[in-house]
């Protein structure tokens, strides 16, 4: 039962992609129009795995873009537009996370781990090259055998 | 009763690899020849018996056996026989089948190519590989039995999922699986050596071929799965950033990262823990990629058979073998000394560079994965990370990474210097500047994204034709010498060269795409990016297991036919499923991409079309990446080496 439920609910979720942006949607002026796409496509389907709402073919999402469209028209800047969307559906529908409170962990971490990497990477790098070259280890009797064996194919 | 067969042999390789596990180790440790000579044969033989469950649960699937419950939940009398075969991995189960039986196959690997790996570190590789394959048998005969029955067998199954069948997804899988499971052998490999507590050239060369092997696998597998999502989900993305292609990104880094380092370990015996770790991240990813799909903790469009215990079961596995590895690691690698001396400019530290660049990228990929789980176990945030994070946090690595990559693979080994090797690659910078400059007059008032990406793309195309230049040294019969440089060289230019041929596809599809959203009557000819579009009518034709609605629509340029599409939406009745056939002209230099939608209450139809520029570029770098592999795998070196073991066998037989 859980599973055709999953395959229904997978079925809702991704089979109708042409649901996504329709013709009688879109905004009659260029500009806008690319704008509400821009928004639409940081937006995400609050029902669906994974889509943005641009993309998605769910009821809700088809609400949102209308809703992103009338907020625009309305005269409303970008940001605007979407703080609307998040007040009334929650961080949960930015495919860009804020980089506010914990979020920066989140923005930070690339950067920091970057310099760290690279300090280590100094570290070795210098080591390296201050390091005098250490005597070879002999070779056991098994591997001189090897080493017959490969020379003298 | 193949069935129960299946079963059974499922069951006895599990004693198998258990044996395989136990004996072999004891023997490397205590010196134990009868113990160590356990481990080949019974690579083979866990190898055959797992071959041959998979077999019986491909028969049971080609036979249509709807007395077996996976067979009746994932497949039909009526689809075709490739998606009867495709449908036995396109479940929980029955993949999970397929990921022990290419790790068997692995491991049988190791034990016919292996034979000149030294006694010791062979019976560990082969110990370590039946230890992983005995984790996931247990995983498959306690939790996710392929072969139950069903008491009353129905009359007909219930389909395989409509999205699963087409000829680009039904062997994404199977590459896929290639490339997680090809990382267990150098997992298997970093662990036997820590516990022998011996790294050396000789070791980087055997793990390499292996890294090799899984890493092009992997190129191929991810390849085909955003190939497939360009032409299946109906609006030409290919890459979504979703948690499950995330989870085949990470160890492809991982992999990436560790084919460098292990080279620096082979030529120069430096950077020996860190590959070692390389090689259990890599792994641990690969493991962490089909616990994220399977457990289902992540919800994505690729979960079709997610279970919280099933996930909880693998986690154990992660926990346990990732775990057990790193504490190994601790234990064992300070007492990895670097041999090899180098200066901060030379060929070893542009591969340090890599390094960094890509463990970091595969870092930034695995915390904007993860951290939606994370943010909301600590901070009862619930949020989303999608595509604009990671287009924001990942590309400038690759940037960087295009950027010093044929500075760097030109550099020598030891000491080199900078301002040669810039001088060395004058030439391929000056045509990388002139292609930018010719993207920014042909896309003028866009963004700086073509000009860029077109630029990053070329200065890797021309700077390894120039790498393989430089290599043919100086003077006459260049040619010849070109042609005889060794397979490892070319692997390394093709490669290198389809990155760039990737990087130039990704960013002058973003940059130039053309939509066109419309509702058009039959009869109507719009106009999209130079191309008229006419579509001419919209019928009903039936397939074998699905109803299509099917345009036809007519391309044309300057009043000559380009081409005439026939996209298609199709319903299949079993599963009450629609989905969308795009119907796209290919081309060297832009993809005609038409899409039919829903019939409109005032009469025509929703149509969507998009001219994308470049899109097969993005596979066609990818398959040349994968094919510089395949031929850095047939150079001399790895055949010599196996070739000493064939004439040592041989002198003993002789005696």
């Amino acid at each position: 039962m859980m599973r055709l439920l999953r395959l229904l609910v997978l079925a809702l979720v991704m089979a109708f992609p042409l649901h996504a942006v329709q013709p009688d949607e879109v905004l009659p002026d260029p500009a806008l129009e690319s704008r509400a796409r821009a928004i639409s496509q940081d937006l995400r389907c609050p029902v669906c795995q994974g889509e943005t709402i641009d993309e998605s073919n769910a009821p809700i999402s088809r609400d949102l873009r209308l809703a992103v469209r009338e907020r625009l028209l309305s005269g409303d800047s970008d940001t605007e537009v979407v703080d609307y969307i998040v007040r009334h559906f929650g961080e949960f529908v930015l495919f860009r996370p804020r980089a506010s409170g914990s979020n920066l962990i989140l923005w930070l971490a690339g950067p920091l781990l970057l310099l760290v990497a690279l300090a280590g990477a100094l570290v070795y790098l210098r080591g390296r090259a201050r390091a005098s070259e250490s005597a070879p280890v002999a070779l056991t009797s098994e591997e001189q055998a090897r080493l017959r064996d490969i020379l003298d194919r | 009763m193949i069935a129960e067969f299946g079963h059974f042999a499922l069951i006895l390789a599990f004693a198998v690899a258990i044996v395989q596990a136990v004996l072999p180790m004891i023997g490397a440790t205590t010196g134990w020849r009868p113990g160590m000579a356990v481990a080949a044969p019974a690579a083979t033989l866990q190898m055959l018996l797992a071959g041959l469950s998979f077999a019986a649960l491909t028969h049971a699937f080609v036979t249509s056996d709807f007395s077996l419950r996976l067979v009746y939940e994932n497949s039909h009398t009526q689809i075709p026989m490739l998606y009867k075969v495709s449908g036995v991995w396109g479940n929980h189960e029955g993949s999970m089948l397929l990921w022990v039986f290419i790790l068997a196959l692995f491991g049988a690997t190791a034990a016919w190519f292996g034979q000149a790996l030294p006694r010791e570190l062979q019976a560990r590789v082969l110990s370590v590989q039946a230890m992983i394959g005995a984790a996931f048998y247990a995983f498959i005969l306690l939790t996710s039995n392929p072969f139950l029955r069903l008491a009353e067998p129905p009359m007909n199954g219930r389909d395989l999922n409509p999205l699963l069948q087409d000829p680009g997804l039904a062997f994404h899988p199977l590459f896929l699986y290639l490339g997680y499971v090809g990382m267990s052998m150098s997992f298997s490999f970093a662990v036997a050596a820590l516990i022998e507590g011996r790294i050396d050239a000789a070791w980087a060369r055997w793990v390499r071929p292996w890294t090799l092997a899984a890493w092009m696998f992997l190129t191929i597998g991810i390849a085909m799965g955003s190939w497939w999502a360009y032409y299946e989900l109906g609006w030409g993305g290919f890459w979504f950033w979703d948690p499950v292609e995330n989870a085949s990104l990470m160890p492809w880094l991982f992999g990436c990262a560790l084919l460098h380092s292990a080279i620096v370990v082979e030529k120069r015996e430096s950077l020996k823990a860190w590959t070692i770790l390389l090689a259990i991240l890599a792994f641990g990813f690969s493991l962490m990629g089909t616990f994220i799909v399977r457990s289902g903790v992540l919800t994505s469009v690729h979960s079709f058979a997610s279970d919280p215990a099933r996930g909880s079961f693998i986690l154990a596995i992660l926990a346990v073998f990732v775990g057990g590895a790193l504490t190994l690691f601790a234990m064992r690698a300070p007492a990895m000394q670097a041999r090899g001396v180098f200066g901060l400019v030379s060929r070893e530290s542009a591969l340090v560079m890599n390094n960094v660049l890509l463990a970091v990228a595969s870092f930034v990929v695995f915390i904007g994965t993860l951290w939606p789980l994370f943010s909301e176990m600590a901070f009862g945030r619930t949020l989303s990370v999608g595509a604009p994070f990671f287009n924001t946090a990942f590309t400038p690595f690759f940037v960087a990474l295009a950027l010093i990559l044929p500075v760097g693979s030109v550099l020598p080994w030891k000491r080199g210097s900078i301002a040669r090797a810039s001088r060395q690659m004058a030439v391929p910078m000056l045509l990388a500047l002139a292609v930018a400059a010719l993207a920014y007059a042909v896309g003028t008032g866009q963004s700086a994204l073509a000009p860029t990406g077109a630029a990053l793309g070329a200065w890797l195309i021309f700077g390894s034709a120039m790498d393989a230049f430089l290599r043919s040294g100086s003077g006459g019969n260049r040619l010849a010498r070109l042609w005889r440089l060794p397979r490892a060289d070319w692997g390394r230019v093709i490669s290198h060269g389809g990155l760039g041929v990737t990087i130039l596809g990704i960013s002058l599809l973003l940059a130039w795409s053309v939509e066109d959203i419309r509702v058009a009557k039959t009869g109507d000819t719009f106009t999209i990016g130079g191309y008229d579009v006419t579509l001419q009518s919209v019928d009903t034709v039936e397939g074998p297991n699905y109803t299509s609605t099917m345009a036809t629509m007519r391309v044309a340029r300057d009043g000559r036919q380009v081409a005439v599409l026939y996209p298609e939406k199709r319903v299949y009745p079993v599963q009450a499923m629609p989905t969308t056939e795009a119907a796209i002209d290919k081309g060297l230099f832009r993809d005609v991409y038409l899409v039919i939608g829903d019939e409109q209450a005032g009469g025509g139809w929703a149509v969507r079309s998009y001219i994308k520029p470049f899109t097969n570029w993005i596979w066609a770098g990818c398959v040349l990446m994968s094919l510089g592999g395949l031929i850095s795998l047939s150079d001399r070196r790895w055949r010599v080496a196996a070739g000493a073991a064939k004439v040592r066998a041989r002198a003993v037989a002789a005696e």
